[in-house]
């Protein structure tokens, strides 16, 4: 089932045999991932599978105990921060959602807006009417135009999730983690989620990790299933919903 | 695309001051403060109503230092999320560059006669000046390292703190060891601090003497002055994307962090900014009341501040001039008729502001005028439905 391994250069992120442990209880254990350029994936797997461990290793908040993390063919970013590993062009949604609540919603997109993220810089940043442009263009895609001025923290949470996607398109990076993006969302929502992960990406590369079948399916994806801190199966969804080692740990419960 | 009209972009002064009236109304009420007090302390006769009397004037003239403090603490606590609990150390540093620049004034007029050595220093037999006294008879020099000695304590203590991400109580616990280690280093006369007495005995400032009504008053526009520039200062920065920043590093770290933002240099920045600010404060304050020592450097007085901006109103910067105000009047007015209460009180005041009224005196005037707004406006709504509904009846 499991595809063979690709170039390096042909892969936007490239996991080759990552473990992490924490206490010597393995998060990761000998993880393998490789997303191409231009696709989009879904990773299911059970509740401490280590799918949000994975990410934290791609971003920077965990150091991974062994293992290469390269990003777009070449850039090794084990032993980057996660500023310097947004700033090349990794953007996260976090598993719950979070957003600069005290904050209006304009202002929140303002503030992850690629650009210079100098101290100085910022103390006489005026924005331009391209960059308004952006914004609003980001708006309308995320469907808050009508909430732009409310404050973040008065958004529903199906909103905020939203905001958080909005704002990760703001940092036009080229690959996005996104960690259980329709968690609490009712059914309209959760099919709207999957348009708009889906017409993004159409121009940048996409992990989508989730939980919910039927936006998995709505998302016509490839399929990852990680398993115990390692990939278990891979494939399409039917292959892997038919996989008999997955239907023991995992679908079939 | 673009159906809703861009902001419209504000002028600075717009910015600073006119769109905000807690702004608005500080401004202005400094700005009288800086003119009408001096002016009624020497213009008018000692036995007018109006007359200003001079223990006034350097009583307001220290609580005006003290607003410069709260305001120090709110730009890092109330925007950054950064509880300092050592900030009396950077005033207290300030405090004594200027008072080392006055004990170098006093010349040969000391007690002992000694034209090269401060009393404490001829007292303990030393033979010459320390080298870390040196350039302090130079007025320029020490106005430097008033604002200098914080700014690198507080870059030293910040980016170890901060870029080992060391936050929250961990950092407050950690800045009230510091300024306790400051206050134990100053109280040893080797030191060269003049150990437990301080500095005092001060005989003028750039030549003006300090008892002089015209020098009070002086010190008294000073401090107002540089109050109100402070402000002027974090009210640019709280309004600019930088305060978006700080604010959305106290609100979701991490977020900030995930977007690419350096949180520690941020933090850095104002922590840097916000202990010269206390420094300049505390050097604005030491030629008033005429002594540093190293009580100043009491954990109890980090805590004090806190309290001050806790009263006001976290996060608003008028609200910590506000608080300074109030805080300092009720301690001059409590530990004059009933000292024995005074700390039961702040406790106690503390506590209250904690449990009922988190954004303090400034979000609970907002909080009246909004509700005062919303009734008056549910009042107008229901005379013009009465009015339409008897236009109807006709
Ligand atoms: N910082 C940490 N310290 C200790 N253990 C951790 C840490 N982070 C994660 N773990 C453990 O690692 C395992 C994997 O966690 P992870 O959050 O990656 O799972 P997940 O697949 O995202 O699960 P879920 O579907 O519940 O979000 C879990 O058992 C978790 O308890
Ligand atoms: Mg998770």
């Amino acid at each position: 089932m499991t595809r063979a391994k690709p170039e390096l250069h042909d892969t936007i992120l490239y996991v080759d045999g990552v473990s992490v442990s924490f206490d010597g209880f393995k998060a990761l254990n000998n993880l393998s991932l490789y997303i191409l350029a231009g696709e989009l994936r879904a990773i299911i797997g059970p509740n401490g599978a280590g799918k949000t461990t994975m990410m934290d290793v791609v971003t920077g908040k965990t150091r991974p105990d062994t293992g290469d993390v390269i990003f777009n063919g070449g850039t090794d970013l084990t032993r980057m921060d996660e500023a310097r590993i947004a700033n090349l062009g990794i953007g996260r949604k976090f598993q719950k959602p979070t957003v600069f609540e005290s904050q209006t919603v304009y202002d929140n997109l303002e503030l992850a807006l690629a650009g210079n993220r100098n101290v100085f810089s910022s103390l006489v940043f005026k924005l331009n009417g391209q960059q308004r442009d952006r914004i609003d263009e980001v708006f309308e895609t995320i469907s808050l135009s009508a909430d732009r001025d409310r404050l973040a923290g008065d958004l529903s949470h199906g909103q905020k999730q939203w905001l958080e996607i909005g704002m990760l398109l703001m940092q036009d990076p080229e690959l996005l983690l996104v960690d259980e993006p329709v968690a609490g969302m009712t059914d309209a929502e959760t099919e709207q989620t999957a348009e708009l992960l889906k017409s993004i990406a159409k121009s940048h590369s996409v992990v989508v990790v989730e939980h919910d079948m039927t936006f998995v399916r709505a998302l016509a994806a490839h399929v990852t299933v990680l398993h115990e801190g390692s990939v278990l199966a891979e494939g399409t969804l039917d292959a892997v919903q038919n996989n008999e080692q997955v239907i023991e740990v995992y679908l079939g419960r | 695309m673009t159906g809703i009209a861009p902001r419209p972009s504000q002028s600075l002064i717009g910015r600073l001051v006119t769109s905000n009236v807690g702004s608005m109304i500080t401004l202005a009420v400094l700005f009288a403060v800086a003119i009408v007090v001096p002016l009624l302390n020497m213009a008018t006769p000692v036995d007018s109503p109006i007359h200003v009397p001079n223990y006034m004037l350097s009583l307001l003239g220290k609580y005006l230092c003290f607003a410069l403090l709260a305001l120090s603490v709110d730009l890092i606590w109330g925007y950054c999320g950064i509880l300092s609990l050592g900030h009396g150390a950077f005033f207290a540093l300030g405090g004594y560059a200027m008072g080392m620049y006055m004990m170098r004034q006093i010349g040969d007029r000391g007690v002992y006669g000694n034209p090269e050595l401060p009393d404490f220093m001829v007292f303990l037999n030393w033979q010459e000046l320390p080298w870390y006294w040196y350039g302090f008879d130079n007025f320029f020099f020490a106005m430097v390292m008033v604002a200098l000695v914080p700014g690198i304590l507080a870059f030293a203590f910040g980016w170890f703190a901060f870029r080992s991400r060391v936050t929250g109580v961990y950092l407050s616990i950690i800045s009230q060891a510091m300024t306790y280690a400051l206050m134990l280093a100053f109280f040893r006369n080797d030191m060269g601090f003049g150990g437990n007495n301080g500095l005092t005995d001060f005989k003028d400032i750039l030549g003006f003497d300090l008892q002089a009504d015209g020098t009070r008053a002086g010190l008294f526009v000073a401090s107002a002055l540089a109050l109100i520039t402070a402000y002027l200062v974090c009210r640019y920065l709280v309004t600019s994307r930088l305060g978006k920043v700080l604010v959305a590093i106290r609100d979701a770290e991490n977020r900030a962090r995930f977007i690419g933002y350096r949180v520690e240099y941020y933090r850095l920045f104002v922590f840097i900014l916000s202990a010269v600010m206390a420094g300049i404060a505390g050097a604005l304050y030491v030629p008033q009341v005429g002594i540093i020592n190293p009580s100043e450097f009491t954990p109890a007085n980090s805590i004090e501040i806190v309290i001050w901006v806790a009263v006001g109103g976290r996060g608003t910067l008028h609200g910590a001039i506000l608080g300074a105000f109030m805080v300092n009047y009720a301690k001059s007015y409590l530990t004059g008729a009933m000292p024995e209460v005074w700390l039961f009180a702040l406790g106690g005041l503390f506590i209250f502001v904690t449990l009922f009224m988190p954004k303090g005196v400034v979000g609970l005037v907002a909080k009246g005028s909004q509700q005062w707004q919303l009734r008056r406006r549910s009042a107008r709504d229901l005379r013009a439905e009465s009015d339409l509904r008897s236009e109807g009846a006709k």
